[in-house]
């Protein structure tokens, strides 16, 4: 070629933040104190709202990073909440485990159960994988209702001598001058508060890893994301497996607080799938922001309309089709249609960073 | 009037831009040729006029009469067939069921019937009852190019027959085609063949990125013109 | 002895039922790709539907049925033209979510209307009526109808892809959708056809569900997963397949009723998950794909 040719290049970087995500990470400080420190002056039905509204957000979190960025539509998280919850029953009635620590444990024990489920589950593709996993969480029911020394079919309470071993229980009581049964309510609030913000950040540092680039490339197009050389496979099973992980823990919790299981509740289709996907889908499917808003707007409904009984659920079945018809990317697509904005800093942006003269020889 | 004319035709695949406003024109009884590089345009080109594709902007007309916004069920109806890139039979029907399929939307009167398509290609009667993977590539093409003749088209649109086939099997399909034109229809072929289309075309289109640098008729385009043309320097 | 043989022959008419359970289901995947998570609902609405015709006409839920195909079909067809079309070609999830809604919707629009109370399609002498086959094993009337039927409706869904104009449009459009309305197919109208098709098999497949046993707003959803373990036990892709899979699941749940009764379901969703790991593709998928 011979030709020196001068001129520009541009030299580009990744950027993660904006400034909306800086300003976002102080309010969220803030805001993360002022939960903290609620239970000091909040009352007893607040606390138990809140921790309703936080599990639900935290599933909804499991739940989008599923299928809003693996693209594995599951129909069946129910499986996991409940073995969860099961788990728990069963490490502190008959393992005399310790509550909170056995909170972790059925989240490890869970996991253990995602890679068999999984590798069996794998095997469908698509709509068939979602009813696949409808029919395992099926087999998790049917199973545990045949364990007698968990209840059966008509499940089990938590004995006082488990409950009264949740640790700083008398802390929390002398503290805050409150009985037993608040108390324990506290605990398990902070507890949902701290799996919440740690849900929340597992999903971002999963997302905003390499791996989550792969993500958002096998949401957007599998078979380029696959002749890229995205091992595909083995990213959704280290996805399903660690909201399957996640899951579990957050099931565990739930019955801890709620103290009574038994399978069709802790198994429920409507109350860990349904009300979870609409969450996600009324937020906005895909993105970090969408399930906050959307387990807010439920919290909400659940709070003042749960009372009209199936009305209630018609409307939700309802709102869920007409916004998968209208607003396929929920409430939060529409803010974003309006105004582009990131708070949780996972979208990769090209920034132009310097430019430089450069001779060819 | 035209039979086919496509004015200022502009088509996008997402963000990219296939398509620079072309201005075509296909007279009833012609033979055209579309050639280009790979990526030039000319299957968005045929896929636009089939209606497969919307034009960003610029219309295809058919008679005079716009036929872009038109879904591709309704544009085979009035009479455009496309034959389209890589064959793409029916891998669930038989030959013959896959023939029988593009007379489906038949609303134009026509020569062509099951029969006449066996006569011009006479091995597909003896494959009628076989599964359409089990053909070689040119039976395969000789099954996409009888169904799209199955509707009576006016225009047969043909996106790279001879791709992926020996010389032999091109010569063989490419026989059939003055059966074809005496039938009725106008052909656009988009050919990577260049010599196979200067032998049968009336008019010759040369495609490049998505522009339209060189058209004419055969005999009066030269070599360089072409090359020029295709690769564009 | 006789009480095992009694159960291979209870699972197999059973498979009869679950057959035309999935028959329904079959089909819409086969023309239009898409699971119908209120598959199993609708069945149940079309029971009560069917209930409620018998009723106030004083009609025998057969003679209701068959009067009430021609309606099914175009509830079905409106159903899909206006509703369900719109969901398909994009993602997945909409088509999902939107029929997953669809399902609560129905639940609980039944709950509303009749209440959570057992129901049950009255036909008179037939319900109780067997026939015997020696060695006190008998068949009873309506099981046997049932596989009858399922056997009737795969015979016809067959018929009508493999030999008529408007099969081939389906199986075209089931592999290529694209080059299907190159050949004039009008994908929103053979996608409506199908689901009123779809329609008629579930408004059968309600009569013999109302008949065999006791319904309630409520058992839609194991309707549907017992549809779809049936569909994927006989392979993606045939009929007939989907006849056999409903015998392996009938078979695997009778036969696992004999050991406990309470493990009469367990039984048949671990029949489907073991043919699942041993044989992905089912027993009898399509040569193709």
């Amino acid at each position: 070629m011979g030709e020196a040719a001068t001129g520009p290049t541009h030299t580009f970087s990744i950027r993660t933040t904006g400034r909306a995500s800086h300003a976002a990470l102080a309010a969220a400080a803030i805001i993360l104190l002022t939960l903290a420190l609620l239970p000091m002056f909040a009352g007893r039905t607040l606390i138990q709202d809140l921790i309703f509204l936080f599990y639900m957000l935290a599933l909804a979190q499991c739940w989008n990073l599923l299928a809003g960025y693996a693209g594995l539509i599951s129909v069946g998280q129910q499986a996991f909440v409940g073995l969860g919850g099961y788990l728990l029953f069963a490490l502190t009635l008959i393992g005399g485990l310790n509550p909170l620590l056995a909170i972790p444990i059925a989240g490890a024990i869970s996991a253990l159960f995602a890679l068999p489920t999984a590798l069996i589950v794998f095997r469908l593709r698509g709509a068939y994988f979602a009813i696949g996993t409808w029919v395992v969480a099926e087999v998790y029911r049917l199973a545990f209702a045949q364990v007698k020394p968990l209840g059966g079919g008509t499940g089990t309470s938590l004995t006082p001598a488990v409950t009264s071993s949740v640790p700083g229980l008398d802390w929390v009581k002398t503290m805050l001058d409150v009985r037993t049964p608040a108390a324990r309510d506290i605990i398990s609030y902070w507890v949902a508060l701290a799996l919440v913000v740690g849900t929340l950040v597992a999903v971002y540092l999963i997302l905003r890893s390499r791996r989550g680039l792969a993500l958002g490339a096998i949401r957007d197009h599998e078979t380029a994301a696959a002749s890229l050389g995205v091992d595909i496979y083995r990213i959704k099973l280290v996805v399903y497996i660690a909201t399957a992980a996640m899951t579990g823990m957050i099931g565990a919790l739930i019955y801890l607080q709620k103290a009574r299981i038994s399978p069709d509740a802790a198994f429920s289709v409507l109350d860990w799938t349904a009300y979870v996907i609409f969450i996600v889908v009324i937020g906005g499917i895909g993105t970090m922001e969408g399930p906050v808003i959307g387990a807010i707007i439920f919290y909400l409904m659940q709070r003042y309309l749960a009372d009209f009984g199936a009305w209630y659920l018609i409307l939700l079945g309802t709102l869920g089709i007409l916004i998968m018809l209208f607003a396929p990317r929920g409430l939060w697509g529409l803010i974003l249609n309006w105004r582009d904005v990131t708070i949780f800093p996972i979208r990769r942006r090209l920034g132009r960073v310097k430019e430089a003269n450069v001779t060819l020889d | 009037m035209s039979l086919l004319e496509t004015r200022k035709l502009t088509a996008f695949y997402g963000d990219f831009q296939a398509l620079y406003g072309i201005d075509t024109t296909l007279e009833a009884g012609e033979t055209v040729a579309i050639i280009g590089a790979n990526g030039a345009g000319k299957s968005t080109f045929l896929k636009a006029i089939a209606g497969l594709i919307r034009g960003e902007a610029g219309s295809v007309l058919l008679d005079g009469m716009p036929i872009g916004a038109r879904a591709a069920a309704d544009i085979v109806k009035l009479g455009v067939a496309l034959v389209p890139e890589g064959r793409r039979l029916f891998s669930s029907l038989t030959v013959e069921e896959n023939l029988l399929i593009g007379g489906y939307g038949r609303k134009m009167p026509g020569p062509w019937t099951l029969d006449r398509v066996y006569a011009l290609f006479p091995i597909l009667k003896e494959r009628r009852h076989s599964a359409t993977p089990t053909l070689s590539g040119g039976q395969q093409q000789m099954v996409a190019i009888g169904r799209a003749l199955m509707s009576n088209p006016r225009v047969l649109l043909c996106d790279e027959i001879s791709l992926g086939l020996a010389p032999i099997v091109i010569a063989d399909i490419y026989a059939g085609l003055p059966q074809i034109k005496a039938e009725g229809a106008s052909v656009v072929l988009v050919e990577q063949d260049i010599g196979q289309a200067m032998k049968v075309a009336d008019r010759v289109y040369c495609f490049q990125e998505g522009r339209l640098p060189l058209t004419g008729r055969p005999r009066d385009l030269t070599r360089e013109q072409i090359h020029r043309a295709y690769f564009g320097t | 002895m006789t009480g095992w043989i009694d159960a291979l022959i209870q699972g197999v008419l059973l498979g009869g039922l679950y057959a035309l359970f999935a028959a329904g289901l079959s089909l819409m995947f086969g023309v239009m790709r898409l699971v119908n998570l209120a598959h199993g609902d609708l069945i149940v609405l079309a029971a009560f539907a069917i209930l409620v015709v018998a009723g106030k006409l004083g009609l025998d839920p057969f003679v209701a049925v068959l009067l009430a195909l021609p309606v099914l079909f175009v509830i079905g067809f409106a159903l899909q033209y206006v509703l369900l079309n719109r969901t398909l070609g994009r993602d997945l999830l909409a088509p999902l979510l939107v029929t997953f809604g669809l399902s609560i919707i129905i639940q609980n629009g039944l709950l509303q209307l009749f209440s959570a109370d057992s129901q049950r399609l009255r036909s008179g002498a037939i319900e109780t009526a067997s026939i015997p086959l020696g060695g006190g094993i008998a068949v009873g009337v309506v099981p046997l109808l049932t596989l009858l039927s399922a056997i009737a409706v795969i015979v016809l869904l067959n018929f009508i892809f493999y030999r008529t104009p408007i099969g081939r449009a389906f199986r075209a459009t089931s592999d290529d959708l694209e080059v299907a309305q190159l050949m004039g197919v009008d994908i929103r109208r053979i996608f409506a056809v199908a689901m009123g098709i779809a329609f008629v098999v579930i408004a059968i497949a309600a009569l013999y569900l109302g008949l065999r046993a006791n319904f309630d707003p409520t058992i839609g959803p194991a309707r549907l997963l017992y549809a779809f373990e049936a569909v994927i036990i006989g392979g993606l892709g045939s009929f007939w397949g989907t006849l056999a899979g409903g015998i392996v699941l009938g078979l695997a749940q009778t036969i696992g009723a004999r050991i406990d009764p309470e493990w009469q379901i367990l039984a048949g969703h671990l029949a489907f998950l073991v043919v699942l790991v041993i044989r992905p593709r089912g027993l009898f998928p399509r040569a193709q794909d």
